[in-house]
């Protein structure tokens, strides 16, 4: 989120990128979301002053700023952890056990599916088919894909996260 | 094994490279265009060879590039679909990870026979890698004159621009998908006016899935007879299929089509995870799955749909004997109520009620009657759904219900019993 930045830092923040991006569509409305996602990826989500910035910054009323980051779920509108889960839960990892490994998951973090720890460590989240079924059962640690889970893998995975930052927010 | 045509480099961990994708004949197909045909000549080498679309509909590509308005002033674009969401479906993430020259490539083709010079390439957000090398190597190919003004010092000359998609299934459907470029909430157009004559910026569009963009270097490289001497004559050409869920061998394969399903889970999926198959979805969550006693059904678009099915985005998933039909139709119903959009009011409510009462049924609260119901809703949504996402949900549930009715009435007879 963008913390103690102020309008017009976020707005200096990201002028230069949105410029940027502006170029590649015949309206400025058609950058809305890349700019949300260059927002997100500086300050790990997106809030009100970003809409605000990015409306301004398009010269596009910020209600089509809301608009957009409401209806699409990678836009993170709540803080998330510094570690963001996401188990795939829909059929060929089911199929494969992907709702034991959920439980499992929630027991070692005791957090629920959209919930982040207490530490602010991680968020985990129950996810959609994530196009890699082939790996199934199969999650999404930040950016990166681990799939042929097992309960033995997920605490592995979850020590070596435990002591890292967050490779790249997004 | 079948040549291997779109998966040729795959394992070659050079593969995203464009020195690797020209040594073996990439950007050749291109060449062969730009210096013997005329667009509308590429056109009707598409038509004859008979490429249909790989994204879910199987559409013959070269008619619907036919549709674009020759006397249009309008610019026109070309947008790639690559929003790859269909659950079981994974071969375009694989196609842009491991040789991403085969799509661009083909998007340059697609647009001179359209005549577009902006094209947009959606790619759903979860995709990094995918998007990190469709990314350096829409750079190598404007390095080497592929891409950017007057590719190979022809006329044609052609920008592409990655638009990341952001989490909404809705928005691989076309429409959906031109109104997010435009900056929107993904939600579905009436159709007509199709994106053809009224599409992106509502200039005459043409969408394409990946696959189907990447299939066309090799088509004029090769040969518009060649690519139509493989598989039947109604569904031709080199074909990706992903096989997942309770089989040995998952992974993405290129088999000609017109393969039996029961021996493409057998020979390449390598068999039942657990015992035996019980049944499989032969195209993605929304194509209706067959029981084992229907396995002989060939795997191509036109045998698929006279079985009451379609080939879809050729994901295969299986299911073995310790699949339970019930769990399975409420994850599948589950899934298209959570992305339903909420446009309209048979696939929003009736998909929210439908996964109500399968839960309920799970739950061992299933009520005497509750099938009958849930047939019922699906016939009200199939049919009156302003989208397809509504029909498929609708079409993939009443083919679990019609062929595993009996695991259904048990779970409710069992509860009513013990009650
Ligand atoms: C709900 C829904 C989701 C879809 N998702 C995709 C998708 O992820 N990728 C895709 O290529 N086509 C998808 N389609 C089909 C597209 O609307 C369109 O038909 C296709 O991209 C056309 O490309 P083709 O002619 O090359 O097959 C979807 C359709 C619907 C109704
Ligand atoms: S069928 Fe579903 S997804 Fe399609 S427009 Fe209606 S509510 Fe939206
Ligand atoms: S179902 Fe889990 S990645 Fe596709």
């Amino acid at each position: 989120m963008s913390d103690a930045r102020s309008l017009s830092d976020i707005k200096s923040e990201l002028a230069a990128q949105v410029q940027q991006v502006m170029t590649r569509y015949p309206t400025t409305r058609s950058a809305i979301m890349p700019a949300l996602d260059l927002a997100q990826q500086k300050y790990g989500g997106v809030d009100g002053l970003t809409y605000q910035a990015v409306a301004e910054l398009l010269d596009v009323p910020e209600i089509w700023v809301f608009e957009v980051a409401s209806f699409y779920s990678l836009y993170d509108r709540a803080a998330t952890g510094r570690h963001h889960i996401r188990l795939c839960t829909n059929l060929p990892c089911l199929l494969r056990g992907a709702e034991a490994l959920m439980r499992h998951l929630q027991q070692r973090l005791a957090v629920g599916p959209g919930e982040t720890t207490g530490d602010g460590r991680f968020t985990l989240s129950a996810v959609e088919c994530l196009g890699a079924c082939e790996l199934a059962p199969v999650l999404m640690a930040n950016r990166q894909y681990h799939g042929d889970l097992t309960a033995a893998k997920l605490d592995a995975l979850l020590a070596s996260l435990a002591d890292q930052p967050a490779e790249e927010m997004s | 094994m079948s040549e291997q045509v779109l998966l040729k480099n795959i394992d070659d961990p050079n593969g995203h490279k464009i020195e690797t994708y020209e040594a073996s004949g990439g950007y050749q197909g291109l060449r062969i265009v730009l210096r013997d045909f005329s667009p509308d000549e590429v056109i009707e080498e598409v038509k004859s060879a008979n490429l249909r679309g790989r994204g879910g509909a199987g559409f013959p590509t070269g008619l619907k590039w036919g549709f674009v308005p020759k006397d249009s002033p309008l610019p026109r674009y070309l947008c790639c679909n690559a929003d790859e969401g269909e659950p079981g479906t994974f071969k375009d993430r694989i196609l842009m990870e491991r040789d991403p020259h085969q799509l661009i490539e083909g998007m340059v083709i697609a647009a001179y026979a359209i005549g577009c010079r902006t094209a947009y390439l959606y790619i759903r957000g979860e995709y990094h890698l995918s998007i990190d090398h469709c990314q350096q190597a829409i750079a190598a190919a404007h390095a080497r004159g592929y891409l950017g003004a007057n590719i190979l010092d022809s006329d044609h000359s052609l920008e592409i621009h990655i638009h990341k998609g952001a989490g909404a299934y809705i928005c691989g459907e076309e429409t959906a998908m031109l109104e997010s470029i435009e900056g929107r909430r993904g939600l579905p157009k009436l159709k007509p006016p199709f994106p053809a004559v009224a599409g992106l910026y509502d200039c005459p569009t043409v969408v394409n899935n990946v696959e189907t963009l990447a299939c066309l270097p090799h088509l004029f490289r090769r040969g518009g007879e060649w690519f139509a001497s493989i598989g039947p004559d109604h569904s031709p050409g080199p074909k990706l299929f992903g096989l997942s869920g309770q089989l040995k061998r998952p992974g993405l394969y290129e088999l000609p089509m017109g393969m039996a399903l029961g021996e493409m889970l057998e020979v390449h999926g390598g068999g039942a995870l657990t015992g035996k198959f019980k049944a499989a979805i032969p195209g993605g969550v929304s194509a209706p799955m067959f029981p084992r006693s229907a396995f002989d059904v060939k795997m191509d678009f036109s045998s698929l749909a006279a079985a009451g099915s379609m080939l879809g985005s050729a994901g295969v998933i299986g299911l073995d004997e310790t699949a339970s039909i019930p769990v399975v139709a409420r994850r599948i119903t589950e899934f298209f109520s959570h992305e339903s959009c909420g446009k309209c009011t048979p696939c929003r409510e009736g998909l929210t009620w439908a996964a109500k009462i399968l839960r309920r049924i799970e739950a061992g609260q299933g009520q005497v009657g509750d099938v009958d119901q849930l047939e019922m809703l699906c016939g009200g949504i199939f049919g009156n759904s302003f989208c397809a996402l509504g029909d498929g949900a609708a079409w993939a549930l009443g083919a679990a219900l019609k062929h595993f009715r009996p695991e259904f009435d048990a779970l409710i007879t069992a509860q009513s019993q013990a009650g």
